[in-house]
């Protein structure tokens, strides 16, 4: 391996682990441990990127989640290609296939970077006054053809992968007593306080290796060891404690009410050659009694120039590279200081061996207690001085310096030659998840930062270390310990850790130090592309607030939001416009803190598992029979049963003539049942149904019209009364949970007078309905101990008896107008009794139908089903139910609202059926009725058709419809246009066959 | 007169019940007679066998027996499916006259037994709750939802539960406990 | 996710074993043939909706099944006390506000 950019010693890497890996196709060797970013610095290579909208060069700036230029593809095969991934978290495994994103041809010569020639148009306000105003830009032709498509292609981060993703994602819930979000120092002494108390922690961080910051100090020492072995002991202590669970390669990314908090584990991006069967990721929802956020800091850029050039670096990367990764990012660096981590930076540097040319502090009175040892050093300190500006095409290779004068800008000066420039322009708290738990935040002004300030109610937690402020090894050490004993309830304080060559200063600058000559260009949100002069003009054209300036500049909105750029941004904004910066705002913090796969969201909840899918008992003999199924609610039901050659249309009209000629077989085991049992249950669905119930003799049936309080028909059903106390009531197939729901809140709320109790028993029976002429002989064979004869056995009546040994409750009941019976069997009886049904039914010439047919056979008699002639807006009256209403009833669920004057006005649409002049014409369920032929637009329908088939019995379609004032219509003529012109109607009643009911009776 | 006679088929018939080595594994409970009795605790008397818990989420299990409370008037009854008819008619000639209900639902729901040293895990792929000991102890049960559908949860002992899941949702149950066990360790 | 508690199985559990059932307090008329077209719209109809304080029914339908009432604040969407149906909206005594 080229040892240029290698250090020759050190770092957490293991040199004895090569690992092979290509970038843009060319082949690069790393170590185990590296980042895709440090091999890539490693072996030399900075440009990894273009940007966003000017696709200017870009380098890796950060050394961690705030990147916002290093974005790479990784290629791990069909489906698996993840774009936008920050380099500086890809763990380098052997055979890393990375690619850079937002150039074409390649990186090097990218044909968008003539964008910066038009630079001009695209400046602060460009996409918003684009897509606000798209005839700025001409007429909607050039718009559609030209504009969206050309902006379509240049922006965009990465492309999406087009296959199913292959991966499988893992879901966890967990609850501990203390969540520990951060492993660097404030939230390993967090953990290790709370776990020394006996308490469920769990500890998470976002990296590989636990230990944050301290992974990358190199010359501190803890309690007399270095910063990187405390670490490991730390890690050794927790992991050795069975309440601790430690979780690295995990980011919270979204803090919810009630300390709920989701994590984004990744399991296996880090593997060359993973598990197939195992997990990607996992989604963790913790539910934490206490959380402790040690969130860290992120270092701000300084805004310069041409601060983008690859090669020019946040100071703490730099010193990440160097003492984690044991990677010199350049050969010759100039360090820009604006707080202690510039200088620690510049003495990492050069005892790595880079030579640092220089560092310029651009504070005024910038005085670190660290430049005496850098001037020891032999390293030149500028005070007060900055860069003016850059040069490099696609690597940095000299800066300008000069002197800071007044209002950010400078004069100009030397040259000084570089590869490689180093900035730190101070620290920014990370709030973020703060900020979602919805604490409020304060601008402090000694700190130059937001910090946290009052939690929000329903919270419990607290932040240590430098994501509150609290800088430095020695007092994120020491806050933390405190925080995690606080977070069990000890006494705050406890142990004072000894720090060596720690570093206090961490304040640095904010805003703009001078947007540079003509044609230079001063960025402050690197991954948008967002400059000082973009944040300027957006506050001259009158934009005030950060949101709206977040807005029409879109800073802060790219997949990074603003992680290095908002302060800066915030501060550029507010001393333009003359403000403190607390009175400019902050923007709002968004869930996830980093990108989340849609994987780790959907976990388990897709394909099969999306959904339960639920299966009768006899849907086993229904799919071996070749089955249709259509889906209700959560239900497969058999739709229809086609043999050799039919389709939909000719298996149902043989269905149906089969049934009304001999006899069919159908699978009702989803209809809803419940059943109502104690002494005042007769009076409980007297007070819900609109029918009466006291009365209803035992081993007798009624068909039952439910209403909600409004009037409106929600649901109906058979109710047999098995018992002068029990009811077994049927509901909807859809209405089953709703019902049972609606039953315990009246039995339970409105109604607690009543003894009476409910009980769901849809899955506790199978239920095979037997309709036609031959059902009885159907039967005959196959029951015991009950008579089935007519006289015995009239219909809408149940009885108990066994069939095929079981025991069953069989009702005499139809839904088709045929004789016909439902028998109720134990559900784990009900593959066996159908099979024995069914070999009855061929005797008899019969068939097995499904919902089709089901459907057509009801339509024929007139028979409503909830949902489809009714919408919520139907009562009974209007489809010709009102004789179900119990006489002289006072009070059920509804009724009071059946007499409103809406209710009762002329003009309600009341349900008919429709017969086409044209018989061979079904009409479309849904399309409208009107009185005239071709209505106008816009002329109010009368009604619209709810049902509509082809009538097999028959021999021509019928349809029911909603049409107002329908039952005085009968005998007249309507229209339902459509496309292809008007269908000429004939108004009738809605029982299309054997209205007086001769043949369910027989 | 009736010369076929109708076998139980389980729902669970035909399922290969997946495990993994060491960390967990699901069991077919088998079939079981169940009742639902809701209404006062005390009318049941001796009848079960077994006392009716009135702590709310305990179980309450003996000789083969176990009365489940699920709500303050609700308790789910298990026992062996053999002595299923007995007891219907003992807590039937037990509960005669009084306000309450009783009804059979043997069939409406199937069990599933998940054991193991990862058991928690397993089941927090698609359970909420705290499975602690400590929270969730032998001898707790509670309706609640595994992933989309709801369950009878009952912790048997430190490391099994008992799922008592509606017919119709068991393979989904299954077949997210199969999908669960590839994230657990 | 909320968390909230059943005062039947006095414990804490989250939003999704529970169904929300509108604004609690509200009495079915005992004889609904006395009343007037425009109180009985009221009682189907009319709800506080108010900003603050609201008195609701939740129902814990994957848990014990019971219906109960809960005082929740809509603009923090915190609930603060939860007490069985039929009994009257309770006050707020001392420890409601704040985290725990
Ligand atoms: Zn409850």
């Amino acid at each position: 391996m080229a040892g240029l950019h290698r250090t020759n010693g050190g770092g957490r890497v293991d040199r004895t682990k090569r690992l092979s890996f290509t970038f843009d196709g060319k082949a690069y060797e790393g170590f185990a441990g590296d980042k895709l970013a440090s091999a890539l610095l490693a072996n030399g290579v900075h440009l990894v990127g273009r940007s966003y909208k000017y696709h200017r060069p870009r380098g890796i700036l950060s050394a961690g989640a705030e990147e916002p230029n290093a974005l790479v593809t990784v290629d791990r095969g069909r489906g698996r290609t993840a774009p936008n991934l920050r380099a500086t978290q890809v763990e380098l495994y052997d055979g890393l296939v990375a690619e850079s994103q937002n150039r074409w041809p390649s990186l090097a010569y990218d044909f968008g970077a003539v964008n910066s020639l038009f630079s001009p148009l695209l400046a602060a306000g460009f996409y918003y006054k684009t897509f606000m105003g798209p005839r700025l830009l001409g007429s909607n032709w050039a718009w559609h053809k030209i504009y969206e498509p050309l902006i379509r292609r240049a922006a965009g981060l990465g492309k999406a992968p087009s296959l199913p993703d292959p991966d499988r994602y893992a879901n966890r819930f967990a609850h501990c007593d203390v969540l520990v979000i951060g492993a660097g120092p404030a939230g390993l002494a967090a953990a290790l306080a709370a776990a020394e108390a006996g308490a469920r922690v769990i500890l998470c961080d976002e990296q590989a290796e636990l230990g944050g910051s301290l992974l990358s100090e190199w010359s501190v020492e803890i309690d007399g060891v270095p910063a990187s072995s405390w670490v490991d002991e730390a890690v050794r202590t927790l992991a050795a404690s069975s309440r601790v669970t430690l979780l690295p390669r995990t980011q919270a990314f979204g803090y919810f009410a009630q300390n709920f908090v989701a994590l984004a584990e990744r399991l296996t991006d880090h593997l060359g050659n993973p598990d197939p069967a195992a997990p990607r990721e996992r989604l963790w929802q913790v539910r934490a009694k206490e959380v402790v956020l040690a969130t860290g800091a992120i270092e701000r850029p300084i805004v310069f120039p041409d601060n983008d050039r690859p090669g020019i670096m946040l100071a703490d990367a730099a010193r990440t590279y160097v003492n984690r990764y044991g990677v010199r990012p350049g050969l010759r660096a100039v360090v820009i200081a604006a707080c202690d981590s510039g200088y620690a930076a510049a003495l990492d540097l050069h005892r790595a061996g880079t030579a640092v040319a220089m560092v310029i502090d651009p504070r005024a009175n910038g005085d670190s207690g660290l430049a005496g040892s850098v001037r020891a050093a032999g390293i030149e300190v500028q005070i007060g001085a900055t860069v003016t500006a850059t040069r490099g095409s696609q690597r940095v290779s000299a800066v300008q310096i000069g002197r800071a004068g007044t209002e950010g800008r400078a004069s100009t000066g030397e040259w000084v030659p570089c590869d490689h420039v180093v900035m730190a322009g101070g620290w920014t708290p990370s709030v973020h998840l703060f900020s979602q738990s919805r604490g409020k935040l304060a601008w402090s002004d000694d700190a130059q930062a937001f910090l946290p300030s009052a939690i929000a109610p329903g919270q419990a937690q607290r932040s240590a270390g430098a994501c509150r402020g609290v800088f430095g090894v020695a007092a994120a050490l020491d806050d933390g310990f405190a925080a995690g004993r606080a977070a069990v309830g000890r006494e705050p304080l406890g142990r004072t850790f000894k720090v060596t060559h720690d570093i206090t200063d961490f304040r640095g600058i904010a805003g703009s130090h001078g947007a540079g000559a003509r044609g230079s260009k001063a960025f402050v949100d690197f991954q948008h592309d967002v400059t000082v002069r973009d944040l300027k003009l957006a506050a001259q054209e009158g934009f005030r607030a950060i949101e709206h300036v977040k807005r029409y500049t879109t800073t802060g909105m790219a997949t990074d939001q603003g992680k290095t750029s908002n302060i800066n941004a915030l501060a550029i904004v507010a001393d333009h416009l003359g403000k403190p910066i607390p009175e400019v705002g902050l923007t709002t913090f968004r869930q996830p803190y980093t990108p989340v796969t849609f994987g780790t969201i959907a976990g388990a909840s897709r394909g099969d598992l999306f959904d339960p899918v639920r299966r009768t008992p006899c849907d086993a003999w229904a799919q071996a029979q070749g089955a249709m199924f259509e889906d209700v609610g959560a239900w497969k039901r058999a739709h229809y049963f086609p043999q050799a050659g039919e389709d939909m249309h000719t298996a149902v009209a043989r269905e149906c003539r089969t049934v009304r000629s001999a006899v069919g077989m159908f699978d009702a085991s989803t209809l809803g049942k419940i059943e109502v049992v104690g002494p005042d249950a007769a009076e409980f669905l007297e007070r819900l149904y609109i029918n009466s119930f006291q009365k209803l003799g035992v081993g007798r049936c009624r068909y039952g019209v439910l209403l909600n309080e409004a009037g409106f028909i929600i649901d109906d059903g058979v109710i047999g009364r098995i018992a002068a106390d029990r009811f077994h009531v049927t509901t909807t197939t859809g209405g089953a949970a709703r019902v049972l729901h609606m039953m315990e809140d009246y039995a339970q709320t409105e109604f607690p007078d009543l003894k009476v109790w409910l009980t769901s028993t849809t899955e506790q029976w199978a239920v095979i309905a037997v309709q036609g002429p031959r059902a009885r002989d159907v039967l005959a064979p196959l029951v015991d101990g009950v008579d089935i004869g007519a006289t015995d056995f009239p219909h809408m009546s149940v009885k108990a008896g066994r069939i095929c040994g079981v025991d069953a409750r069989i009702f005499r009941v139809s839904f088709t107008g045929e004789l016909g019976f439902e028998i109720n069997v134990p559900a784990d009886f009900g593959a066996d009794v159908w099979e024995a049904v069914w070999r009855e039914v061929q005797k008899h010439g019969g068939c097995a139908y499904g919902t089709e047919s089901m459907h057509v056979l009801r339509a024929e008699k007139g028979f409503i089903i909830v949902g489809q002639e009714t919408d919520g807006t139907v009562t009974p009256d209007d489809v010709g139910l009102g004789w179900a209403t119990g006489k002289g009833k006072r009070d059920f669920v509804g009724m009071r609202s059946l007499s409103r004057p809406d209710m009762v006005r002329s003009g309600r649409k009341q349900l008919v059926g429709l017969l086409t002049a044209d018989p061979k014409r079904v009409l479309e369920e849904g399309s409208q009725v009107v009185e005239g032929l071709r209505p106008p637009a816009g002329t109010p329908a009368l009604g619209h058709v709810t049902s509509a088939y082809w009538s097999e019995a028959l021999g021509r379609s019928i349809a029911l419809a909603l049409v107002a004032d329908g039952r005085t219509r009968i005998g007249t003529r309507l229209n339902v246009p459509m496309p292809d012109g008007d269908v000429a109607v004939d108004v009738v009643t809605p029982v299309f066959l054997d209205p007086k009911g001769e043949r369910l009776n027989g | 007169m009736a010369d076929q006679i109708a076998r139980r088929r389980s729902v669970l018939d035909g399922w290969a019940l997946p495990s993994r080595a060491g960390l967990a594994s699901l069991t077919n409970a088998g079939t079981a007679a169940r009742f639902v009795y809701r209404g006062a605790p005390e009318l049941v008397g001796d009848a079960f066998g077994v006392s009716l818990p009135t702590v709310p989420l305990r179980a309450h299990a003996q000789s083969g027996r176990a009365a489940l409370w699920l709500g303050p008037d609700e308790w789910l009854l298990l026992s062996a499916e053999a002595d299923g008819s007995t007891l219907a008619v003992a807590l039937s000639s037990a509960l005669n006259g009084k306000p309450a209900a009783l009804v059979d639902i043997s069939h409406r729901q199937v069990g599933l037994i998940v054991s193991g040293s990862s058991v928690e895990a397993l089941l927090n792929a698609g359970c909420s709750l705290d499975l602690d000991m400590t929270t969730f102890p032998v001898g707790m049960c509670t309706r609640t939802l595994l992933a989309k559908a709801e369950i009878v949860l009952w912790r048997t002992a430190g490391d099994t539960f008992r799922i008592e899941v509606a017919r119709s949702f068991a393979p989904y149950i299954v077949a997210l406990l199969d999908e669960a066990m590839h994230g657990i360790a | 996710m909320l968390l909230i508690t059943c005062p039947y199985c006095c414990t804490a559990r989250p939003e999704s074993e529970f169904r929300y059932s509108g604004e609690a307090h509200i009495a079915r008329p005992l004889e609904p043939a006395t009343v007037s077209d425009d109180d009985w719209a009221a009682f189907l109809y009319m709800r506080t909706n108010p900003k603050g304080l609201h008195a609701e029914r939740w129902r814990h339908i994957h848990g014990c099944g019971r219906f109960f009432n809960a005082l929740r604040n809509t603009v923090t969407d915190q609930i603060l006390k939860t007490y069985p149906a039929g009994t009257p909206r309770p006050g707020l005594g001392a420890p409601a506000e704040g985290g725990r």
